[in-house]
């Protein structure tokens, strides 16, 4: 039987929820037994080759580029998942929602205090670029998730057990100590 | 002395003392019932709902509710559950609830009952609401993004002339905190910390401290909310 | 401190209490209740500032700026704006030179929204500088405003002859129309004052009259039907050294009115029930809580008021009884529907937010000012003096077996009759219809946005209270309507703008329940969008009170009753669209950066 193959993307996140990929420790050599990646940075394929069984994202939406990548995986996964807080709820990034987005930009190119370089006052706008959102959005309320694995990072042994439940279609044990949002 | 009366909470027969509320009766028979707005010392305001249980097939709130003799109540049953884990659910996507950088998280009583009732993502949209921070005053700090309106402040906080530190402006959706400037102008360093300690998440916040506790030593980090109450009579036992 | 303020304040001897009375007070003599105001009034009351404007920033009518030399607050409710409200709007705007919210530049007119101002059967309204306007066109809008600007009186304004009955009196002067349209045996037949303060309660003992209301029967008229007789009764029972009797003259409920007329044309009935009631339950203390909306009637209401105490029908040793003192004052609101439940308005009336209170214990125990205490409708104490005067048994024969007597309803909408009705319980809906001459119904709104919206397979059912009880408001909707976007959407509206807020689910799940219903009416809806809102309306009957309790209903009782309404607008194609448009939300940072989005 051929192994399940999982894709991972990070949206607008930190990568810390793939750092906490990461984090099962030696159990990534039981993961690479498991599964197969496909697009992913963990094995640096940039776009999908194949349909996968899991798509797991990192990150919410905070502009054009980060919808289409997640547009691309709800075509590509059988199984989307949202990763840790950003995915789900659009996390740090998101903290701008309360700003208008137009204030947002002219403080990061225009008034803010780091700003030193940009005299001339010119703001991004070649088409080439992602155009920004109005805010962070959470990937949900974009595409259809089907799981959602809370933290900011998601714990180590979550994503695993999360993991194992999946590939083997055990029911998820979830210990008190793994959900946490923070 | 005073009477004893027997209510039936799930099935279970329990002692209460006249004049004890639901919430009082089942805390001290080691029941937990899920509280947000209801705090020790403060007269109850059933503001969040959580204590909702049936009685006698009607929908109460346990923190208001008298217990009287004969009641039977239903609490802990997948239908009360239910709805309890939507008003936590509505409550997250009503504010701005940035946990990983909140001062309170891991104490937080509203992040707690996120766990203890398994919330991964709320039902609900969220609706990133614009909110003030109210940074004014020297000792306290009000980020009313992550308020959840449980009045606690409003109802426990009062100097020594009965005035009232915080207040709730406007209604519905509008309803807000304020603070009193001017009663908070010389608030001493005692009634800042008694202000953090009253607010169940991380609104009213003490200046020039937080983030002092290591993760895996907050109060929710390894224990649900509740388990002291319903270890109540297992400590010392096993 | 401003003179003017102080006096105010001296008025109410400086009682926290009154808080209500002072800040109405200071908004009519200013026009807007200012910082300063504010401060001097903590200050004098000994509160902390917080505490007033907790109060102050609750009501509606109270404002923190000015609203313009003149004010008008146009009605917006659902049958405001089936009846051209959006015309009227636009005429005014234009006129005033401002949007509605706003004051003009010149500062002249002020262009603000308001809830149901009780005068659905002659909509489109207004309440303008206190004066009520009904049935505007945009011409009538467009003189009024010109006639403001230059500084007529709003009176000589006026567009209609004055009203009829007490409309036209000195102390009222208003073009409202009564419109009553049916007499039943009770409330709007022939009534003189003052026969059975005096030739019944002198053989009579208190509790003797609770036995008689007991035995009629009857039910509070207010909409929650708790039995009269019982509620007195237990009242009498509590312990307190003071009790007092309110009425409940709040009628918030979109599409009622009746209250209106009865105080219009029935205020010494409903002072003699208030005070039939005080003998039936040992008050000596009565108030009219009465809405902001009906203040045009305050004068004309303390008149009245002022005849019954030297026609001895209030005052001391009323008709002759020995001991049986009784007098009534009328208490104002600000706006807010909340107000209406009766323990707001205890709050309400003790001069704090108009925030429900958790029950137990009830008001018969621990009401106003924490003493036992009465409270009922407008509607009920009218009745309860021809209970006296003609016996329980008497009223019982009307109606049916658990429906004693007569009902006031308030018929508005789409027909061609609309105005008040004494009918006997037991009514069909058809039977209505046809009474008020209506045709091509699509559906009724039975007691307001928190009743229920029945349709035709409904309209062989009873008005009463083991099927259709309501406490009057009666909204047809002919088959012309988009009734999710008219209706249903306007009432969610409506609630949301009026919950007090101290509930996580009233003060919540409405506002969500509104934008999903939105993302449907957007034909961005799914399938499961509908299963979703009947899910999230169960969550709310468990707040503290009914419109909380009931803010689902414009939702949850349309979907139960027209689902294929829903079913029309949904993608069917589709099972998840969770509304996101990828133009809309690049729009606002290109139009920054002078960028043409190019979204695909
Ligand atoms: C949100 C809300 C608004 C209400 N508004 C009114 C009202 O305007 N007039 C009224 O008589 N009762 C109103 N009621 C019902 C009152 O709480 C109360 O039941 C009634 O005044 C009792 O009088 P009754 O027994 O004579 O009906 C309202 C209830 C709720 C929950
Ligand atoms: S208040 Fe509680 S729930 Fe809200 S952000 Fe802080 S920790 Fe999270
Ligand atoms: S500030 Fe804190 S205590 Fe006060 S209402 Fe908000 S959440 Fe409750
Ligand atoms: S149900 Fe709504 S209006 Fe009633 S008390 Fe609760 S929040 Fe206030
Ligand atoms: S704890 Fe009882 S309602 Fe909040």
């Amino acid at each position: 039987m051929s192994k399940p193959i999982v894709a991972t993307t990070s949206l607008a996140g930190c990568f810390g929820c793939h750092m906490s990929i990461l984090d099962i420790d030696e159990r990534i050599l039981d993961l690479f037994d498991l599964v197969e990646f496909n697009k992913s940075p963990i094995d640096d394929i940039k776009t999908f080759t194949k349909q996968c069984d899991i798509g797991i994202i990192e990150g919410g939406c905070c502009n054009s580029e980060n919808v289409h990548v997640l547009k691309e995986f709800r075509k590509n996964c059988k199984i989307l998942i949202s990763l840790g807080e950003c995915a789900i709820m659009g996390g740090l990034p998101a903290l701008r929602n309360g700003i208008p987005v137009e204030e947002c930009i002219r403080e990061a190119y225009l008034e803010g205090p780091t700003v030193t370089l940009n005299k001339e006052g010119i703001l991004p706008n070649d088409d080439e670029l992602p155009m920004i959102l109005d805010k962070v959005y959470p990937c949900h309320e974009i595409v259809k998730i089907d799981y959602f694995l809370p933290g900011c990072p998601p714990r180590a042994d979550l994503i695993w057990n999360a993991l194992v439940a999946l590939l083997t279609g055990n029911e998820m044990d979830l210990p008190y100590e793994v959900v946490k949002f923070d | 002395m005073s009477e004893i009366i027997k209510i039936v909470i799930d099935g279970k027969e329990i002692e209460a003392t006249k004049g004890q509320t639901i919430l009082q009766a089942a805390v001290n028979n080691g029941i937990y019932i899920p509280t947000l707005c209801a705090f020790d010392g403060i007269k109850p305001k059933a503001s969040c709902r959580l204590c909702t249980v049936k009685v006698n097939g009607r929908a109460m709130t346990a923190c208001t509710t008298p217990a009287t003799e004969g009641m039977e109540i239903e609490n802990n049953t997948a239908g009360i559950n239910e709805i309890r884990k939507a008003i936590i659910e509505a409550i997250f996507v009503e504010g701005n609830h940035f946990c990983p950088s909140c001062e309170k998280s891991g104490n937080c009583e509203l992040q707690a009952l996120g766990y203890r009732f398994m919330m991964m993502v709320p039902r609900f949209p969220y609706s990133f609401p614009q909110r003030p921070i109210d940074a004014t005053n020297p000792k306290l700090l009000l980020d009313t993004n992550r308020c959840i309106l449980c009045l606690r402040c409003v109802r426990g906080l009062k100097d020594e002339n009965g005035k009232s530190l915080f207040a709730i402006k406007h209604r519905g959706v509008h309803a807000e905190i304020v603070m009193d400037h001017e009663v908070c102008a010389n608030i001493s360093d005692e009634m800042a910390q008694k202000a953090m300690n009253t607010c169940p998440v991380g609104v009213i916040i003490k200046k020039e401290k937080g983030f002092d506790e290591a993760i895996g030593t907050r109060k929710f980090d390894k224990q649900p909310i509740g388990h002291e109450i319903e270890n109540k009579f297992n400590q010392g036992g096993n | 401190m401003n003179s003017q303020l102080e006096k105010i304040i001296k008025k109410y001897d400086s009682d926290k209490f009154r808080l209500m009375d002072i800040l109405i007070d200071i908004q009519a003599e200013f026009g807007f209740i200012s910082k300063e105001a504010t401060h001097d009034v903590a200050k004098e009351l000994n509160m902390a500032v917080v505490d007033v404007e907790q109060t102050l920033t609750f009501y509606h009518f109270f404002t923190q700026k000015s609203t313009g030399k003149n004010t008008v607050y146009l009605n917006d409710s659902a049958v405001a704006c089936m009846m051209g409200r959006e015309e009227i709007k636009k005429a005014f705007e234009e006129a005033a030179g401002c949007k509605f919210g706003e004051n003009s530049a010149d500062g002249l007119i002020g262009l603000y929204n308001t809830a149901c101002i009780g005068m659905n059967d002659q909509e489109p309204a207004a309440i303008i500088n206190g004066k009520v306007f009904t049935k505007l066109t945009p011409a009538v809008a467009q003189q009024i405003v010109s006639g403001l600007k230059a500084g007529k009186n709003v009176q000589d304004l006026y567009h209609q002859e004055l009203g009829d009955g007490k409309n036209a009196a000195a102390e009222v002067k208003s073009m409202v129309r009564n419109n009553i349209r049916r007499r039943g045996q009770v409330i709007l037949n022939d009534f003189t004052p003052g026969v059975a303060l005096k030739t019944k309660l002198s053989s009579m003992q208190p509790k003797d009259v609770i036995d008689e209301v007991k035995k009629s029967n009857i039910r509070g008229r207010g909409g929650a039907g708790f039995p009269t007789g019982l509620k007195w009764d237990f009242c009498s029972r509590s312990t307190g050294e003071k009790r007092y009797v309110l009425c409940n003259a709040d009628e918030g409920e979109p599409g009622t009115f009746k209250d209106r007329v009865l105080l219009t044309e029935r205020p010494e009935m409903l002072f003699e029930g208030m005070a039939i009631g005080g003998y039936a339950v040992g008050a000596d203390q009565g108030i009219l809580y009465l809405r902001y909306e009906y203040k045009y009637l305050e004068t004309y209401l303390e008149k009245v008021l002022e005849d019954a105490r030297k026609d001895n029908r209030l005052g001391k040793n009323i008709g002759g009884v020995n001991g049986f003192d009784f007098d009534i004052r009328i208490q104002f609101g600000a706006g807010a529907y909340v107000c209406g439940e009766e323990t707001a308005l205890i709050e309400s009336g003790e001069g704090k937010r108009g925030e429900p209170r958790d029950k137990p214990p009830f008001p018969v125990e621990k009401g106003y000012l924490n003493m036992p205490t009465v409270i009922n409708n407008v509607e009920t104490f009218c009745a309860v003096v021809k209970i006296i005067e003609n016996g329980g048994n008497w009223y019982k024969q009307m109606g049916t077996e658990e429906s004693s007597g007569t009902k006031l309803l308030s018929i508005s909408g789409d027909c061609a009759q609309p105005g008040v009705y004494e009918i006997e319980w037991g009514m069909t809906i058809s039977q209505m219809l046809e009474m008020v001459g209506a045709s091509n119904v699509q559906a009724v709104q039975v007691s307001g946005p928190s009743g229920q919206i029945i349709g035709p397979k409904d309209f062989d059912r009873k008005i009463c209270y083991g099927d259709l009880a309501t406490g009057g408001s009666m909204i047809v909707v002919d088959k012309t309507r988009d009734m999710l976007k008219d209706i249903v959407l306007n009432f969610m509206e409506f609630f949301i703008e009026e919950s007090c807020g101290s509930c996580t689910t009233c003060r919540i799940v409405p506002k969500l329940m509104k934008d999903r219903l939105v993302k449907i009416l957007n034909g961005k809806g799914v399938m499961k969008d509908i299963a979703d809102l009947e899910d999230w309306a169960k969550i709310l009957p468990v707040s503290r009170c009914g419109l909380g309790q009931t803010a689902a209903n414009p939702i949850a009782t349309s979907i139960k009753n027209f689902r294929e309404l829903y079913e029309a607008k949904v993608q069917k194609d589709v099972d998840y669209d969770c509304g996101f448009d990828m133009n809309k939300a690049v729009q606002a940072s290109c139009a920054f950066v002078d960028r043409v989005p190019n979204a695909h």
